[in-house]
């Protein structure tokens, strides 16, 4: 890792929740005074009454309360209406475009990579960027970056099934001596035994984590309240990850979305507060952003029991630094200004977002990662770059 | 039998299915190997029939709207089918036709999708481009749904041309129109909407007010086409015969670089690709004779271990491996999800493009979840793999720790591994000293270090190649 210099100078951290599915922005932050609203949503809509309203015409579903919480705070932007152009033709690639920034092509390199990749550019430190969750998701994947999956911080690493510690100490022992890189097995080879080894000295940091956390915090018990848990601990460990990425899944709600919607929201929002106040009783939450974001948006009119893929969707940037407030324009509702039969119009480009994050939070230059220049929000009262 | 031809017939297992157990290459390796060939490329008609068996371990393939148990279900084909190349034929297609749950609101298509490739997999070119535009999961994925007379979608038509049958470089977009307006009016039907009423099949129409009947000029010839001339016409093409030559050598023989990268560079066997074209083109695109071709050409039996397992292989090949799969267990429910973490969800490619094969199958995080996952599944000293290996080892009367090295590597391939790794694995071996079986406590401590040595050659290097 890069001395700074300075003990105090904490350098920014960056978490990104990723609501995997397509996140129904519409009916996470409610329109509640707009006639197409109910209208367009006999089924799906949420009742004006229940609405918990944050001016005229925008209010939190009930079921974020706790996110509104941190919004009431202060410590919350909302960005509405993001998209990309022409995403009613490979919306099905959503999830692919996000993470590369590539609507128009291909492309094997995750933007989040990217970030790690300048970050750590010898990749000396395999925790550098650090997914919690299993595989990599795409956003990490490039090839020579080095970024480390974590499915489960208490059982992490190889082999966790086998209960003995000295016969799981041993297999250890002989699978690091036959990935022992070696010269001239091949190319392939030689890449296998890298990422083999690599995956080792990553399990062995991540090792000591769970014994050094201690905390009054009582997390929820639900994947992405874990997760965060996790990213809790990893970061108050002090081992230098600079990137967290975690997956909360189940948002593609074509179906059932009335009984299976809020639940997430529900569980989303208890787990960015009681993270947030974890990070404070560790002095430790003033250097990390949290970036929620979705791949897109879902269509204005349900389909007698959910809603399918659509576009316009929104992201929510959580810290002790951001200006709280909204960002950007909520699309607009009007069937006149719908694309594709019923599709949300967006108002900014993801990239942008990213942008946002990468350039005035993380001070990397953004225009290679993202590619290319996009209008960026500015939501930070402060940054933790120095001027 | 000697142990080249045991070796060789293992090779072939591996590729044209999900490997064989010890027992079954004993048996395989005393017949003439074109004839274990013949078998493999003519399965009998029928499919497999006791599905009953799955369905009611996991039934809600009755009527959902999930992929989850199905990629249960096809990685229990996988292992337990009488004709193990009609599913790895599946698989290929899968990889060559990329078509993806996650954009398709009809129902059960995707299995069906699946199934359309266990049926035609083998069959001529001509009969499976035919099916594959004739299917509702391919029409809705590529939109042809929405190609109509006056306002044809080119969706479908580019990549029946760039990455279906010809690849880039060997037409004009002239072409790819031509293609798009011979396929207008392609389209299907479906019964209910799927929600909320969930899944029942939908069926391919062909609506001739929504056809253009003009004349079109297609790789230069002109003709009042539909969308069978087309398919005739590609079939026809050598670019054809050459494309699906290569992705069937990346497939079965061994890793090429990405698709995308082809038009500008060789393949890594020029001569085994031509030799596949002209299967293709003097049999006029009989696939069955282009896979005899392959699996009796000297340079597949010589290319072992040259391709990074996919997740759908180690999983499969896994399985294979430990006998544990007679029955359907109910975890392989969780498949799914487990597959995903190792980079790949049966039928949910990432795109059109398919996936990333070879060495971008391995990273940090898939590595680990494969490892984990198989050396669980051998973990267990009753696990059936483990018992006959302790069987086996008894009845020669195998004593030293290189016998139960030897044993292993056996059991896992035969497996060819470097004397690094041989060296690590005897070290393991050698912790208990010799193995004796006088008592039942000396029999379970084998037990233990069979599991043992089988879940480190698992965790090999040389156990991520097939």
């Amino acid at each position: 890792m890069s001395g700074n210099g300075h003990s105090e100078k904490k350098d920014p951290v960056l978490v990104i929740v990723q609501l995997s599915g397509g996140n129904d922005f519409m009916n996470t932050l409610v329109p509640y005074t707009n006639g197409h609203y109910f209208d367009s949503r006999p089924l799906v809509g949420i009742p004006q009454d229940e609405v918990m309203p944050i001016n005229d015409t925008l209010g939190f579903n009930p079921a974020a309360e706790r996110l509104k919480n941190l919004y009431d705070a202060g410590d919350v932007a909302v960005i509405q209406g993001i998209g990309y152009p022409n995403s009613s033709r490979s919306h099905f690639r959503g999830m692919d475009i996000m993470h590369t920034c590539e609507p128009d092509r291909i492309s094997t390199e995750g933007w989040v990579a990217k970030l790690i990749q300048r970050l750590d550019p010898d990749s000396e430190n395999p925790l550098t960027g650090v997914n919690i969750g299993r595989g990599l998701p795409r956003a990490m994947a490039a090839p020579g970056v080095t970024a480390t999956s974590v499915g489960d911080l208490d059982n992490y690493g190889l082999m966790p099934d086998i209960q003995a510690e000295e016969d799981r100490n041993r297999d250890l022992e002989i699978f690091k001596r036959m990935y022992t890189p070696a010269i001239g097995a091949g190319m392939v080879m030689d890449y296998l035994r890298q990422t083999g080894t690599d995956s080792l000295s990553g399990a062995d940091l991540l090792a000591p984590v769970p014994g050094m956390y201690e905390s009054s915090v009582e997390y929820g018990a639900n994947p992405i309240a874990k997760a965060l848990r996790d990213v809790a601990r990893i970061h108050t460990a002090g081992l230098g990850t600079r990137v967290f990425y975690t997956n909360h899944i189940g948002y593609d709600t074509h179906s059932h979305q009335p009984p299976v919607h809020p639940g997430l929201l529900r569980d989303m929002s208890g787990a960015l507060e009681d993270f947030m106040t974890d990070l404070r009783e560790h002095d430790a939450a003033e250097e990390v952003s949290i970036l929620v974001f979705t791949e897109f948006g879902r269509r204005m009119k349900d389909n007698g029991s959910g809603t399918d893929h659509g576009s316009g969707g929104g992201a929510f940037i959580v810290g002790e630094h951001v200006k709280g407030g909204l960002y950007a324009e909520y699309p607009s509702l009007d069937p006149k200004d719908w694309l594709n039969g019923e599709d949300l119009y967006h108002t900014i480009d993801f990239r942008g977002i990213y942008g946002t994050m990468l350039e005035q939070w993380m001070g990397v230059e953004p225009e290679e990662i993202v590619v290319g220049e996009f209008e960026q929000v500015h939501p930070f009262e402060q940054t933790m770059l120095a001027n | 039998m000697s142990d080249d031809q045991r070796a060789l017939v293992a090779h072939l297992m591996r590729r044209a299915g999900a490997g064989a157990t010890p027992a079954e290459l004993d048996e395989l390796a005393n017949r003439p190997y074109a004839d274990i060939v013949e078998d493999l490329i003519n399965p009998p008609p029928s499919a497999d029939a006791d599905d009953d068996l799955i369905f009611r371990y996991f039934p809600s393939l009755a009527n959902s709207d999930t992929p989850w148990p199905w990629s249960a279900r096809w990685i229990y084909w996988m292992v337990n089918s009488e004709s193990p190349l009609r599913e790895k034929m599946a698989l290929f297609w899968h990889h060559v036709f990329a078509t993806a749950w996650f954009k398709s609101e009809h129902g059960p298509s995707m299995p069906l999708h699946i199934q359309m490739f266990r049926d035609h997999g083998l069959d001529n070119m001509r009969v499976l481009l035919g099916e594959l535009s004739r299917d509702p999961a391919m029409i809705f994925w590529l939109d042809n749904v929405e190609s109509v007379k006056g306002a044809p979608n080119e969706n479908y038509g580019r990549e029946l041309l760039e990455l279906f049958s010809m690849g880039v470089g060997n037409y004009t977009e002239d072409d790819i129109k031509a293609a798009a307006y011979s396929f207008t009016g392609w389209t299907f039907e479906q019964p209910i909407p799927l929600y909320p009423h969930g899944g029942y099949p939908s069926h391919f129409v062909y609506r001739e007010d929504l056809h253009d009947d003009s004349e079109k000029t297609f790789l230069g010839q002109t003709g009042n086409w539909n969308g069978d001339d087309i398919i005739d016409i590609i079939v026809q093409q050598p670019a054809t015969g050459r494309f699906i030559g290569r992705h069937l050598y990346n497939f079965f023989v061994k890793d090429e670089p990405g698709v995308s990268a082809w038009s500008v560079t060789e393949p890594g066997n020029p001569d085994a690709v031509a030799e596949l074209a002209s299967a293709f083109a003097e049999s006029n695109g009989d696939l069955r004779a282009v896979m005899r071709v392959l699996f009796n050409a000297e340079w597949f039996k010589r290319e072992r271990y040259e391709r990074v397992k996919s997740p759908t292989e180690w999983v499969a090949g896994a399985y294979k491996l430990s006998g544990k799969l007679n029955t359907p267990q109910p975890e392989m429910w969780n498949l799914h999800m487990t597959m995903g973490a190792m980079g790949q969800t049966l039928m949910d490619p990432p795109s059109v493009e398919g996936w990333h094969t070879g060495k971008e199958w391995i990273d940090g995080g898939t590595l680990m979840e494969r490892i984990n996952f198989a050396s669980k599944l051998v973990s267990d000293p009753n696990t059936p793999v483990v018992q006959q290996l302790v069987s086996r080892l008894q009845e020669l009367g195998a004593s030293s720790p290189e016998d139960l090295v030897d044993a292993a590597l056996d059991y896992a391939g035969p497996l060819v591994v470097s004397d690094n790794t041989r060296e690590a694995l005897l070290e393991a071996a050698s912790a208990g000293g010799d193995l004796a079986y006088d008592s039942d406590d000396d029999r379970e401590a084998v037990g233990q270090r069979a599991a043992q040595a089988l879940r480190l050659v698992i965790a090999s290097p040389e156990y991520q190649f097939a």
